[in-house]
């Protein structure tokens, strides 16, 4: 056990865990931000993606000793008001069935626009498809991605 | 171990209520006696011993609860929506509140595709009695008839002279008229809300990663537990030694129930790692069984089973001796796991007073039934409190999560939420049941359909075939019968039950029969309904007009038959109470067939939501189209092969078509669409690969058919 500070959304929290607790279960169960899913604990379905200093990172394999000093931002932190384009386009094309998913979705979404404001289709598609959401919202979910890319 | 900031996680799913002000209308929504409504007057929701109810505050605010369980259906605004509609709410206006477990509510469960049929006439009587109310405290006000007085917006509006009063300013006065003991309700052609689409009302929680599911949950004082259970279906627990997990950081405890052992922590991680650590003794209860030896069983049972007759219609055999044709086809699926994205959870907290649960469940009245019984307690002692669910498919129809969570607080005596890992989801069972079919056609000289039979033979499947749906009825000579296998694998319902495989079998079998019949598939299946009207083969349970409709609807939609660079298959499917008819369309694309788009044509009667119906069938078509390609559970001596999505497939973006949903306009009133569009699909990919290909797809998943292997 030893005490963590981590800069995450902006602010410098801290956390007294183990070296080897994936960042998930920290934001989760110490830090209180539960927005970040906890869906296969095995980075295969995408629901737990944050941004470790602005790319997408599956927290749920990722160790609380490697995060170290880099800006965590979780979906919590994607925007004050949860108005990020992104937000904005989620609600705009009604994207969530269960909306289990979908915090994944837009922080893998939100990492890809930062890198790439203007993504064909094929793009969305290649950086979306590690996401699963098994109530089958893709096709909105894409279409949200491009109605947002043209707005940011 | 220490918190640092969790101050907003308190109480974070503590229902909120109106308060101060305004007052409550309870209303009856459950009976067609509108006698049994009553009003309240400064009364706390929770205290209203009502089926359900809608508040109005003298701000205006309409509070409209939702009592049915929420895991993405999109019931916790089409509910609302009924009620609005019948009130003339503004809509900005109204709030909606996620119901606890209460017995002034009826039918509180998700499942069945039910909610909407069931409740719709309730919700709409409940909307249109309070605007009855608001309308006739205003002419009182006025002076006027309230035959010269309507509603609109929130407001009641004197037609004559533009005079105008809020609703949240007439509430008071209104709560005084006499409950009606009938009211009118809105013809379909003046609704303004009902079947538009308004965005799902939790929308901005969701997008902004509120506390809303049931993992999401936390309560000051709780502990964390995980349950190793048996791996292999078939052994239960010898023994076990729980002392080095005991030692691990913060672990509390390690007990045991039934074939479980506990591990009791102070956060999900340590459980998690200490569980790893228990050493466990299990011995065989029952036979260890391996898929290997039901595809042995399914080829016995299917000659030498002891069948069970379904449903019987003139002399098949005859009816086979004399056919200038026989067609026969069999068709098999793999058990499949439910694997809703938020694996399965729950809080409770045993209390010498009482139980708290609180959790996603799709039946939360069965969950308070069973944990009463489980613990000895009295029903009213246990409340339930709902969060949304991550998904549910079926899964969570089932409380064993619940009850496991229950007896694990009575035992140490903490509140605890019991978090399942993907892969305990996955391999701990209540699966869809593997399941084989043998359909027989025999036609005559014209390739008329003379006889049919159908087997169908399953693990753990109850009765596996639906006897009495299309085309019973249209076959003069007919035999469907069926033989169980009881398996230590569990089995449970996953979405649209039994029809979610069987449809594929039987759409993909008629197809054979009409291409042998020499006649194309539409024309095919409307004779059937043709010959099923004229002359019907016994009793007929499925509303023929309405799947001659969704037929036809489709084949026009799609441009059936006329499309030269595609190949389209056709299906059509009963289930629950709604039809739809589908058309996919298939190219080749390196030697591999590829589905570019399915066509979807639903009557489901009235569109509720739009958007929440337009969500459920192409969900429906995604998840029937990923299903039938990609997934299965395998077993070896009792253990599931596959146990994440690593290793059991699900569909991703990529691999979903195009659709384009379409829907019948018929004013009957809502049939239900949770699950209806998932059946058709397997069929119709099916059919067009067939088409394609020349290859019949016969086992789920289609992935592992021939026509899906590269020529290497």
């Amino acid at each position: 056990m030893a005490i963590y500070k981590l800069q995450v959304n902006g602010k410098t929290l801290q956390a007294d865990v183990e070296a080897d607790t994936p960042l998930l279960w920290v934001l989760r169960d110490h830090l209180g931000l539960v927005g970040t899913k906890y869906g296969c604990g095995i980075a295969q379905c995408g629901a737990c993606t944050v941004h470790v200093n602005g790319s997408a990172t599956r927290s749920c394999v990722y160790p609380i000793a490697a995060v170290g000093n880099s800006q965590v931002i979780t979906i919590e932190g994607l925007s004050e008001k949860g108005d990020h384009p992104l937000q904005k386009a989620w609600d705009e094309i009604d994207v969530a069935q269960c909306g289990y998913c979908q915090a994944g979705q837009i922080m893998t979404a939100a990492a890809m626009l930062k890198q790439n404001p203007n993504p064909s289709m094929d793009e969305i598609e290649a950086t979306m498809n590690g996401n699963i959401c098994r109530c089958g919202a893709y096709h909105r979910i894409r279409e949200a991605v491009k109605l947002a890319s043209t707005k940011i | 171990m220490k918190s640092t900031t969790n101050n907003s996680r308190r109480d974070f799913l503590k229902m909120s209520a109106i308060t101060g002000g305004g007052l409550v209308l309870g209303f009856n929504w459950f009976t067609s006696d509108a006698n049994a409504s009553t009003v309240f007057t400064s009364v706390a929701p929770g205290d209203i011993n009502f089926n359900s109810y809608l508040s109005i505050a003298t701000d205006g605010t309409i509070t409209i609860l939702s009592p049915n369980p929420e895991l993405g259906q999109n019931i916790i605004t089409s509910f609302p929506m009924v009620v609005a509609e019948e009130l003339e709410a503004d809509w900005k206006k109204v709030k909606v509140v996620q119901a606890n477990l209460d017995n002034k509510f009826d039918r509180q469960l998700t499942g069945g595709s039910g909610a909407v049929p069931h409740s719709w006439k309730l919700l709409r009587n409940a909307g249109a009695t309070a605007k009855f109310m608001l309308v006739e405290a205003a002419a009182q006000k006025w002076g006027v008839p309230a035959s010269e007085c309507f509603a609109s917006e929130s407001f009641v509006i004197h037609r004559a002279s533009g005079k105008k009063l809020a609703f949240g300013d007439l509430a008071e006065a209104a709560s005084k008229i006499p409950v009606p003991s009938t009211v009118k309700l809105k013809d379909r052609k003046d609704f303004k809300l009902i079947g538009t689409s308004l965005k799902n009302v939790e929308n901005h929680k969701i997008v902004t990663g509120k506390p809303l599911f049931g993992l999401d949950f936390y309560r000051e004082g709780m502990v964390y537990a995980m349950i190793q259970r048996p791996a292999q279906f078939g052994m239960k627990l010898k023994s076990f030694d729980g002392s080095l997990a005991k030692s691990m950081p913060g672990i509390i405890d390690v007990v045991s129930f039934k074939n479980n052992v506990a591990v009791v922590g102070k956060s999900t991680w340590q459980v998690l790692k200490a569980r790893k650590m228990l050493k466990i003794e299990y011995e065989k209860e029952f036979a260890l069984e391996s898929t290997e030896d039901h595809d042995q069983l399914f080829l016995n049972l299917m000659d030498n089973g002891q069948a069970t007759v379904r449903r019987k219609e003139g002399d098949v055999d005859d009816a086979f001796k004399g056919a200038a044709k026989v067609i026969k086809g069999e068709y098999q699926c793999p058990f499949i796991s439910h694997s809703p994205m938020e694996p399965m959870n729950f809080f409770a907290h045993v209390r010498p007073d009482g139980v708290e649960l609180v959790g996603p469940t799709q039946t939360p009245g069965r969950a308070r039934t069973q944990v009463a019984q489980l613990l000895n307690i009295a029903e009213d002692k246990i409340t339930v409190q709902l969060t949304r669910l991550g998904g549910g498919f079926g899964r969570r129809l089932y409380n064993d999560f619940a009850l496991e969570a229950a007896e694990l607080s009575s035992i140490i005596k903490s509140p605890v939420k019991l978090i399942w890992t993907k892969e305990d989801d996955m391999t701990a069972g209540t699966y869809r049941p593997a399941v084989r079919y043998r359909f027989e056609a025999a036609l005559d000289a014209s390739g008329n359909l003379t006889g049919y039979k159908l087997r169908g033979v399953g693990i753990n499947s109850g009765n596996p075939t639906r006897e009495n749906n299309f085309p019973s009825g249209a076959v003069d000579n007919l035999l469907i019968d069926s033989v169980e296998h009881k398996s230590p694998i569990t089995t449970g319902a996953w979405r649209a039950p039994i029809t979610n495989f069987l449809a594929f079998a039987e759409q993909a079998f008629l197809d054979e029969v009409a291409v042998a019949a020499g006649k194309d598939p539409v024309q095919f299946r409307l004779d059937l309904l043709a010959k099923a009207k004229k002359s019907p083969a016994g009793e007929i349970r499925y509303d023929i007009d309405r799947m001659e409709a969704v037929i036809k609807m489709a084949a026009e939609k799609s441009g059936w038959g006329k499309k030269k660079d595609v190949s389209q298959g056709f299906s059509v499917y009963f289930s629950h109470a709604s039809y739809v008819a589908q058309v996919a369309e298939v190219v080749m694309k390196a030697g591999l067939p590829q589905v570019k788009k399915i066509y979807a044509v639903s009557d489901c009667g009235q569109v509720v939501s739009l958007n929440g119906a337009t969500h459920q069938v192409m969900g429906g078509i995604v998840d029937g189209l990923g299903h039938a390609m990609y997934s299965k559970l395998s077993f070896r001596e009792g253990a599931a092969d596959q146990n994440n999505y690593n290793s059991y497939r699900l569909i991703r973006m990529k691999e979903v078509p195009e659709i384009e949903t379409h829907f019948v306009d018929n004013g009957i009133d809502p049939t239900g669409l949770g699950e209806p569009a998932l059946p058709p699909t397997g069929g119709a990919v099916a059919n067009a690969i067939f088409k394609a290909t020349g290859k019949r797809l016969r086992n789920q998943p289609f992935i592992e058919e021939d026509v899906f292997k590269t020529i290497s």
